[in-house]
C-alpha cells in the first residue's frame, strides 16, 4: 500500500530523512517511532504529497509521488500534528467544506455519520473554537476520513489529549484497524503504539529497525523467563545454567531470570531441573519489556 | 469549478463573521460615494449665479472642456463635472482597498491558525485554492464598488435636473473607469495581497505591506488634481489595457510565488 525506496529528504544542510526505505501492507497499522525533530512529520508530509523528495521514490496506493499528488491527496485521509480547524465556523461547516473539497458523494450524509460516531453530533452547530482540545482532535480525525481513505495518516492523534480523550481515540483507531484501513501512525505514545500498531519502525533521520513489537523485544532484550521459587540460590542457578539452551540465568531474591530462545519449548526441561534439584517453583512468567526500553535503547544507540 | 466554490464559501463565511469586515466593505463606499454627491450638491448652487457663470466660461482650459463637456453645457456646469471627475480615482480605491484587506490575510492568517496544511492536504490544485481565495476577495469588492455607483448614480439623478449635465457625469469615463478597469484593480490588489500573504508570517505586516498597492491609485488621484494628466475616454482605455497586462503578469506571478512546500516548512 506504501511503498518507498531510499526516500531522502534535505533542507539545505539538515537531512531530515535520509534514504528510507519500507513497505506497509494493505490494512496494517504502522507505527512510526522517534523523537522529536527525527523527521516523523517530513516524511508524512511526503508520503502525502505536501513537500517533495530530494532524492528516491515512493508510491501510496500505488500513485507515485512527484508526479500523481493529486490522487495521492485524493486517496489518504491526513490528520496532521495540529487539528488546525477555521475556529469561528461551526463543527459541521468545518467537515462539509472538507466533505467537498474530497467531492464527497453524500456530503451531508458523511458528515453527520462522522459528527455522530465520534460523539460531536450534539455539538454540531457549536464553532470549533469553542470546543475542547479534545473535542478538536475528534473533529479533525473526522475531516480525515470523510471521504473514506484506505489509507489513513496520523500524526500524533493523542498527543495533548487527556487520558479519556485518548483512550476514546486509541479506541477509534482500534475500530478503523478493524475496517481494514492502512494505518500510518506517528506518535510518541509507545504504550498506544504497543497496544495498536502491527509493525513498528524506529526512525531517527534514518530507519534504524522495523518489525512487530514482540520481535523488537526480542532481539534487543531476548526473551526473559521469570521462575519464582520458594527460595532462589546459585546452586539452583547453576542447576538450570547447565542446560544448553539457556543463554542467561541471573538471581534476583527468590526470582530465577532465565534468558531463552524458545520458553514455550524449554520451560517444562527447566522446570523438571528445578524440581529434580529440590526446588519449589511457585509459578512461571514471561518477563516483558515494555516499548519504551526498547526504544530507548534503541534512539541511545543511534 | 466546485473546489473553488468551495473555497470562497468557506473564506466568505470567515471573513464575513467579523463585523471589521462588514464595516470596511460598507463604510468606504459610502465614504466614496458621500464625496462627490455632496460636490454636487454644493456647487449646484454655483450655477445659479450669472457672473460666476462667467468666469468658469473663461478660465476652463479647452483641453479639460474637450474632454468632460459635452456641447450646450455652461462654463459653471462644466466646472461642475471637473470638480467630481476628480472623484473618480477616489471611487477607484474601493475595488483596491476592500480586497487587500481580505485576502492580505487569507494566506498568512491561515498558516497562524495551523488550518492551511489540512487544506493543501485535500485535491485542490494550487490554481483552484488561488482563485478561489482570489474571487472571494475581488467578488465583494467589485459588487461594493458596483452599489456605491449605483448609489452616486441616482444620488446625481435625483441633485441634477438638467439631463445633459446628468450625461456629462455619468459619460463613458466613468462607465469603463467602473466596470473594466475596477474589477482589473480588484485583482490586481488582490494577487498582490495573495503573494504578500504567501511569503510573510505576520498577518500585521501582510496587511501593512498589501496596503502599498494603494499608492498607484492616490499618485493617479493627485496627478490628476495637479493637472498633470486628464483622465479622458482614451487615458482610461489605455489604463484598462495597461491593468490587463498587468494582472496576467501579476497572476502568473503568484502562482508561482505559491509554493505548498516552502509555505508549509518555511513557517514556524
Amino acid at each position: 500500500m506504501i511503498h518507498t525506496e531510499t526516500l531522502t529528504k534535505r533542507f539545505k544542510e539538515v537531512l531530515a530523512v535520509d534514504n528510507l526505505s519500507l513497505d506497509i501492507r494493505e490494512g496494517e497499522v504502522f507505527g512510526f517511532l522517534g523523537p522529536n525533530g527525527a523527521g516523523k512529520t517530513t516524511t508524512v508530509r511526503m508520503l502525502t504529497s505536501l513537500i517533495g523528495p530530494t532524492a528516491g521514490t515512493a508510491t501510496v496506493a500505488g500513485f507515485a509521488i512527484g508526479r500523481q499528488d493529486t490522487d495521492i491527496r485524493r486517496t489518504v485521509g491526513v490528520l496532521t500534528e495540529t487539528p488546525g480547524m477555521y475556529d469561528n465556523l461551526s463543527a459541521e461547516v468545518n467537515l462539509r467544506i472538507f466533505a467537498d473539497l474530497y467531492e464527497v458523494n453524500d456530503a451531508a450524509g458523511q458528515v453527520e455519520k462522522y459528527l455522530k460516531m465520534l460523539g460531536l453530533y450534539d455539538r454540531r452547530l457549536d464553532t470549533a473554537g469553542t470546543f475542547s482540545k479534545g473535542m478538536k482532535q475528534k473533529l479533525a480525525i473526522a475531516r480525515a476520513l470523510l471521504h473514506e481513505p484506505k489509507i489513513i495518516f496520523l500524526d500524533e492523534p493523542t498527543a495533548a489529549l487527556d487520558p479519556e480523550a485518548a483512550h476514546l481515540v486509541r479506541d477509534f483507531i482500534a475500530e478503523l484497524k478493524k475496517e481494514g484501513r492502512t494505518i500510518f501512525l506517528c506518535t510518541h505514545n509507545l504504550d498506544e503504539a504497543d497496544r495498536l500498531c502491527d509493525r513498528i519502525g524506529v526512525f531517527k533521520s534514518r530507519l534504524l529497525v522495523l518489525d512487530t513489537p514482540a520481535n523488537l523485544r526480542a532481539s534487543i532484550f531476548g526473551r526473559k523467563v521469570v521462575f519464582h521459587l520458594r527460595a532462589a540460590d546459585d546452586r539452583l542457578a547453576q542447576a538450570v545454567r547447565s542446560l544448553n539452551f539457556v543463554r542467561e540465568v541471573k538471581v534476583v531474591e527468590n526470582k530465577l531470570l532465565v534468558n531463552l530462545e524458545d520458553p514455550e519449548a524449554h520451560n517444562p526441561e527447566i522446570v523438571r531441573v528445578l524440581v529434580g534439584v529440590g526446588a519449589e517453583v511457585q509459578f512461571v512468567g514471561e518477563l516483558r519489556h515494555s516499548l519504551e526500553d526498547v526504544y530507548l535503547q534503541l534512539v541511545k544507540a543511534a | 469549478m466546485n473546489k473553488i466554490k468551495t473555497i470562497i464559501r468557506k473564506e466568505w463565511a470567515e471573513v464575513f463573521k467579523n463585523r471589521m469586515v462588514i464595516f470596511t466593505v460598507a463604510f468606504l463606499p459610502l465614504l466614496m460615494t458621500a464625496i462627490p454627491l455632496v460636490i454636487i450638491f454644493s456647487t449646484g448652487a454655483i450655477t445659479s449665479d450669472a457672473s460666476t457663470l462667467t468666469n468658469l466660461d473663461a478660465e476652463m482650459p479647452t483641453e479639460l472642456t474637450d474632454a468632460m463637456c459635452p456641447e450646450g453645457l455652461n462654463g459653471a456646469d462644466c466646472f461642475q463635472v471637473f470638480l467630481v471627475s476628480q472623484f473618480m480615482m477616489m471611487f477607484m480605491i474601493i475595488p483596491v482597498a476592500i480586497p487587500v484587506t481580505i485576502a492580505a490575510y487569507s494566506i498568512v492568517g491561515e498558516k497562524t491558525t495551523r488550518s492551511l496544511e489540512p487544506l493543501l492536504a485535500t485535491p485542490i490544485t494550487t490554481i483552484e485554492l488561488l482563485i478561489g481565495k482570489c474571487l472571494s476577495a475581488a467578488i465583494p469588492a467589485v459588487l461594493a464598488t458596483y452599489a456605491a455607483f449605483g448609489l452616486f448614480a441616482l444620488g446625481s439623478w435625483i441633485l441634477v435636473s438638467d439631463k445633459i449635465l446628468l450625461t456629462a457625469l455619468l459619460d463613458a469615463r466613468w462607465l469603463i473607469a467602473i466596470f473594466i478597469v475596477g474589477p482589473l484593480l480588484a485583482v490586481m490588489a488582490v494577487t498582490f495581497a495573495l503573494m504578500v500573504s504567501s511569503r510573510v508570517s505576520d498577518p500585521r505586516v501582510a496587511e501593512q505591506v498589501s496596503m502599498v498597492i494603494i499608492v498607484p491609485v492616490l499618485a493617479g488621484f493627485f496627478g490628476q488634481m495637479a493637472g498633470l494628466f486628464v483622465l479622458n475616454k482614451t487615458v482610461i482605455s489605455w489604463v484598462a489595457v495597461v491593468m490587463l497586462a498587468l494582472d496576467a503578469g501579476l497572476i502568473y506571478l503568484a502562482t508561482n510565488v505559491f509554493q505548498r512546500e516552502q509555505i508549509l516548512t518555511r513557517w514556524k
